[in-house]
Parts: C-alpha cells; structure tokens; sequence
C-alpha cells in the first residue's frame, strides 16, 4: 500500500488532506492491494453493500407515506401501492430486496465457509459478521411485522412469546416487549422505530467489517497469506470494481425478475389479510430465510430448550475460529472438510425445507436429525477434523503454483505496509 | 462443483415430490386463459369492465371493495371506462359526507374522488346479515388466497351436492375447492344472471372469468406498468452487464491473469 506516502496533487486538496485525510482513505480504497485470483463467490460483498443501500433507501421513502398504527398500517401499505407515485415499485423492492439480501449474506457466509476466511488473523471480521447477520434477521422480523397482515401479526405473537420461555421473569418480559397484554399498537410503533433504528447499526458495523479486512487483506481460493503488494494482487480500482459491477449487473437481473414478474412469491399470502386477533392462520410460518431456525426451534420439545438451541445455533457461528483447529484455510486442500462441508450445506437446505412443513411426523424426525447434525458438525467433526486430516501440499504463491509453501509464508500481520491504515 | 450438482439435484427432487404429494391431497384448481398472465400479460379492458359488472349486480351486495375510488376506473391499466362513464358510474351510490356546518351528517351522490359505496355500516351489520360470517373485502382477495385467480375462480365454479356422508349445517354449502370444503356464501353464479352489454353470453365460466380478472386488478392496479417498466429495466440491465463484461475482459487482459 501506498497511502503513507501519498501526496495530493493540488494545493487545496494537500491543504485539506492534512486536516482531515480523506483523500488519503481514497487513495486507499482505490489501491488497495487484492488477490487476484478471487473468484465470483468473492463479489457478494458488494452486492450486500449495494442491498444495504438500496434498503435504506427505499425505507426512507416507504416510512414517508406508512403509518405505524394499528388501525391504519395495513391500509397506508395499501395507499403505497395504489395511490403514491411508483410506491408498488418501492415497496416491491424493499420486500424482494429483503430477501435478495439474505440471499446474498448466505453465499457470503458460506463463501466464508469453504474458504476458511473467519480463520486467524480474520476472527474479527468473521465475528462483526455475525453481529450484522443477527441484525438483519432482527430488522427483517420488525420489517415483516409493519404491514400488519394476519402473518406479521402472529408471526410478531410467536417470535415475542418465545421470551416467556425464561425461567422466572419470562412472562413479564413479554408483556414489557409487548408494551401491554397482546402484540397490539404499542409493539408496532416500537417494532417501526428499532426497523428504523437497525439499519443504521448495521450500516456502522458494516464500516468496521470493512476496516477489520482492510487490515489483513482478503484472503483468496487457495487461502495462503500473500505478500501485497505483488505480483499476486491487483489494485481494487479498476480490477476489482470493474468485476464487481458485472456480479452486481448479474443478481440485479435476478433481482429485477422478482420484483417486476413475481413480486408476491416470495411472500406469504395471508399477509394480504388484514391482522384479525381473533382468527389464527392454519400454518404460522416465518419467511424462508429464517426457516432453517425455525426449524431448529419446534425440532426440540421443550419451549425454553429449543429457544435456547435456536439462539445456539448462531451464536456457535461466532466460536467458529476457535472450533475449527485446522491451519488449513482453504477446503480446496481439505479433502475430507470439502465433504463435510457440503453435507452442512445440504443439512441447512433441509432444515429449511423441513421449517416450512407442519412439524409433525417424519418432517419432525428430519427436523430433529437435520439440527442434531448441525451442531456436531461444529461441536464435533470439526475439532476432531482439524486434527487427523491429511491436507493436499499448498502452493507457494498464487502466481507460482509450485507446491511447498507453508500457511504463513508471509505473514500478513508483520507486513509493514498493512498496519498504516 | 460436481457435488454442488448432485446435492442440489437431491432438494430439487425433494421439493418437487413434496409439490407433487401435496397437489394429490387437495383438488388441482381450476384455470383459464388468463390475460395477465407472463411477462406481457395485460388485462383485457373488455373482461374487466364486464368484471366490475358482475362485481356490482352479484358481490357488490356483500362484498365491499374498500380500497378501490371511483376515479379509479376511468384510469391507465383499468377497465378505463371513460371519465364521463366513471362519473356517470360514482353518481349512481349514495355517499355518507358530513358533517355539515349544522353539526348534521347527511348523504350526497358519489364523485370520482370518493371510495366505493360500502354495502354494510360495519362489520357487526355485516355478520349478522350473513349468518355470523363476514364477507371479506375482495380489494386484495386474489392476493390474499393462495393459488391467486385460480384458486378464487374455481371456488366460483366449485359449488357441488355434498358427497355421501357429509352433512351439512343449515345455511353452508359445500365447494370443492374451498379450503375446508365449507363455505356459508351460496353459489353466486347462475347462467345469465348479469346482461352482458356487449353481447357476451353470460355463462358461468365467462362470469367467474371476467370477475376474477377484475379482482386481479383490484388486487394489482399497477400490473400493466409493472410489467412494462420490468421488461424494459431486464433489456437495459441486460445490455449493459455485456457492456461491462467486455469492458471488464479488457481491463482484466492488462495482467495474465483470467476473469
């Protein structure tokens, strides 16, 4: 990296520079050294920043026109999508954007996964993304809720109910979520505030998952430490902007094809009922990117257990440097992980199918089978992996692939250049 | 990548015999020609306006319409009767305005700017004139059922004699497609129950057709722009994404590396 001996160009722009160096973090993001080989599963990044954007956005204009009041969000949501000017257009967006945005955060994660990115000296980074992935389920949940639909309505009643499941001082912490006896006004204006609120939290923690990679670097496909700059990385501008943009062109073509052709699929349809107290849904169901926890949730009998199993099994993503004791990072060299990976992969998939599903019969025994695997994968296989594995020899840099280098060739921690950020 | 083939071969299959398993347990649903259907799908100005027809002589009686204004058929990717028919339209039901500078409510005939004439005062009024079942607002009902048009038209068209061993209380009917088989509406359709001004022969399937197309447009007004503006934003992404490919390929040719 150049930034500690860059030097604007003009007079001004030096003059400023000295006061508040913003144009030294330009020059930053704009040179900073990239592996070149990252492939496309290294773009959603910028997709996800991009989704980010776009929702806050939309929101801002969707929180212009809805009222956040019992009597009249459902028919204010209805006002958006007749009267105001493009407001289907806007809300279609922010709901399908919801979904493509988890869409994206789970390649990421499991991009994350095969590669082996939340590995030393990545934690840090691994660890705030799991801070913004909680956010945004927490953001999404208030978010289903504001349209006040039969869903939003019961699905807000079984999300709040599962704090009654602590011991002692449950029930009054429900009534307290709740700000009365029954999910009623008081929690939507609340739920409408913190929907407000989160994105910005996320938006700042997001700064800082960029800053923590910024330190290290990215890691890349075959998961050695690379000396940067060299003839291993490319500038992010153009090479990697440019790359980026075409990802980004790819999943908005997916993401317009939604909105524009099947804007409801994704939904459920009795959230275009009006939210009736008094007349509960068939099957109450969360939205698909939080089936999976659903179903890891009704897999285990007893309430408080399977609270606890559902928080478990995304907090455990946080311990995950620590649980995987390989000094491998990349599956590409583990031969025996790659297997196990995909198996985890399938076992989520599944977890998911079976969270849609009544939980009764053989959908609860795979329910329960599918969250028992989950947590071995991590608790067990895992550690025990990391240990007896045999891995493939690693190349010595990403231009030569010649066999024999080690992990920490070149440790990006003592390069000097790295910690002038 | 072959793995990523094969365990995706496995859900896909699961998924798939799950929609076949669960289409054997209910009746498959009816279905029609559909106007609106696809990616060009637009509504057909003369179903719809036979639609708001049939809307208003059988299910304007129960059913309310409550987010739908008069000034809404005389517009862009309606029935588009024109404004003097809306007008002429609105001015047919009576509005409760007030209160006047007296303190006094009173009624005056519908203008384009004012909501459909509600058929019941309230909800309770509703109930008890239906034998305790509230007749739904239909503004967003295709929306709301899953299975959309279809499911609504073949509900229309599902009414049957109850088989053998189902009995049925005073005042419920039975219908093939609805959920649960029971329903308190009684079959609203009957050959050339509405007069078609077009000359269309009123059968049962026609009527079903064209209400249901109707609602589908009460449900999404903005349909015909929503497909326009997609087609035109999937061309445009589209164009430019080769644009980029290729600018991205040259960029990407300055070092040996493939992109």
């Amino acid at each position: 990296m150049s930034e500690h001996n860059y030097q604007p160009k003009s007079k001004f722009g030096k003059w400023f520079n000295d006061r508040l160096p913003l144009l030294t973090l330009a020059n930053h993001l704009t040179d900073y050294p990239t592996p070149k080989n990252l492939n496309y599963w290294w773009t959603f990044g910028g997709i996800l920043t991009f989704c980010l954007i776009t929702q806050i956005i939309t929101g801002l204009v969707l929180a212009m026109h809805y009222i956040a009041h019992a009597d009249l969000a459902f028919s204010s949501v209805e006002h958006i999508m007749r009267d105001v000017n493009y407001g289907w257009l806007i809300r279609y967006i922010h709901a399908n954007g919801a979904s493509m945005f988890f869409l994206a955060v789970y390649i990421h994660i499991f991009r994350s996964l095969f590669y082996g990115s939340y590995k030393s000296p990545r934690e840090i980074i691994w660890i705030l993304g799991i801070m913004i992935y909680l956010l945004m389920m927490a953001a999404a949940f208030m978010g289903y809720v504001l349209p006040w639909g039969q869903m939003s309505f019961w699905g807000a009643t079984v999300i709040t109910n599962l704090f009654s499941a602590i011991p002692l001082v449950g029930e009054s912490i429900t009534t307290w979520l709740w700000g009365g006896y029954s999910v009623d006004n008081p929690t939507l204006t609340r739920f409408f505030t913190l929907h407000y609120l989160i994105p910005f939290l996320i938006l700042g923690l997001v700064v800082l998952h960029i800053w923590a990679l910024h330190v290290p670097g990215n890691n890349n496909p075959i998961g050695i430490d690379i000396r940067k700059p060299s003839k291993d990385t490319v500038s992010f501008h153009p090479y990697i902007v440019v790359k980026d943009l075409f990802a980004l062109l790819l999943f908005l073509i997916l993401f317009a094809f939604f909105v524009f052709y099947s804007p409801n699929v994704l939904g459920h349809a009795d959230n275009y009922i009006e939210a009736n107290p008094l007349v509960t849904p068939a099957h109450i169901v969360p939205e698909w990117y939080l089936l999976p926890f659903y179903a890891i949730l009704r897999s285990i009998p007893d309430k408080l257990m399977g609270v606890i199993a559902m928080l478990s099994a995304i907090l455990i993503l946080a311990a995950l440097p620590w649980l995987d004791t390989s000094k491998i990072r990349s599956a590409v060299f583990r031969p025996l992980y790659k297997q196990f990976y995909w198996i985890l992969v399938l076992d989520v998939l599944v977890l998911g199918y079976v969270g849609a599903m009544p939980a009764e019969g053989l959908y609860l025994l795979i329910a329960r089978i599918g969250t028992a695997y989950y947590f071995a994968h991590f608790l067990i296989i895992l550690p025990i992996l990391g240990k007896v594995e045999k891995t493939l020899p690693l190349p010595l840099s990403i231009s030569e692939p010649i066999l024999g280098g080690s992990l920490n060739a070149e440790p990006a921690r003592s390069d000097p250049n790295t910690q002038k950020l | 990548m072959l793995k990523f083939v094969k365990y995706f071969s496995i859900i896909f299959f699961l998924i798939l015999s799950n929609i076949v398993s669960s289409a054997e347990k209910s009746e498959k649903l009816l279905t029609t020609d559909w106007t609106f259907k696809g990616p060009f799908g637009k509504f057909d100005r003369a179903s719809l306006q036979r639609g708001y027809q049939v809307y208003q002589e059988v299910c304007a009686s129960c059913h309310s319409l409550k987010y739908m204004s008069y000034r809404n058929l005389s517009e862009e990717g309606g029935p588009e009767f024109s404004v003097q028919e809306a007008k002429a339209i609105a001015s047919n039901f009576e509005i409760l305005d007030g209160p006047n500078p007296d303190g006094e409510m009173f009624t005056r005939s519908a203008k384009l700017s004012d909501k459909f004439a509600m058929p019941y005062a309230n909800e309770e009024e509703a109930k008890s004139a239906n034998g305790g079942a509230y007749p739904p607002d239909m503004s967003v009902l295709v929306k709301a059922r899953k299975g959309g048009a279809d499911y609504v038209y073949s509900v229309l068209l599902g009414y049957e004699d109850p088989p053998v061993g189902i009995k049925l209380d005073e005042g419920v009917h039975y219908n093939k497609y609805m959920y649960g088989n029971k329903i308190k509406m009684p079959a609203p359709l009957s050959e050339g129950l509405v007069e078609y001004a077009d000359g269309t022969s009123a059968t049962e399937q026609q009527m079903a057709k064209d209400v249901v197309s109707f609602l589908m447009w009460t449900a999404e007004p903005h349909l015909e722009q929503r497909h326009k503006i997609g087609f035109r934003a999937i061309i445009y992404l589209f164009i430019l994404s080769i644009l980029v490919y290729f600018s991205m390929k040259k960029i990407w040719s300055r070092i040996e590396t493939e992109v």
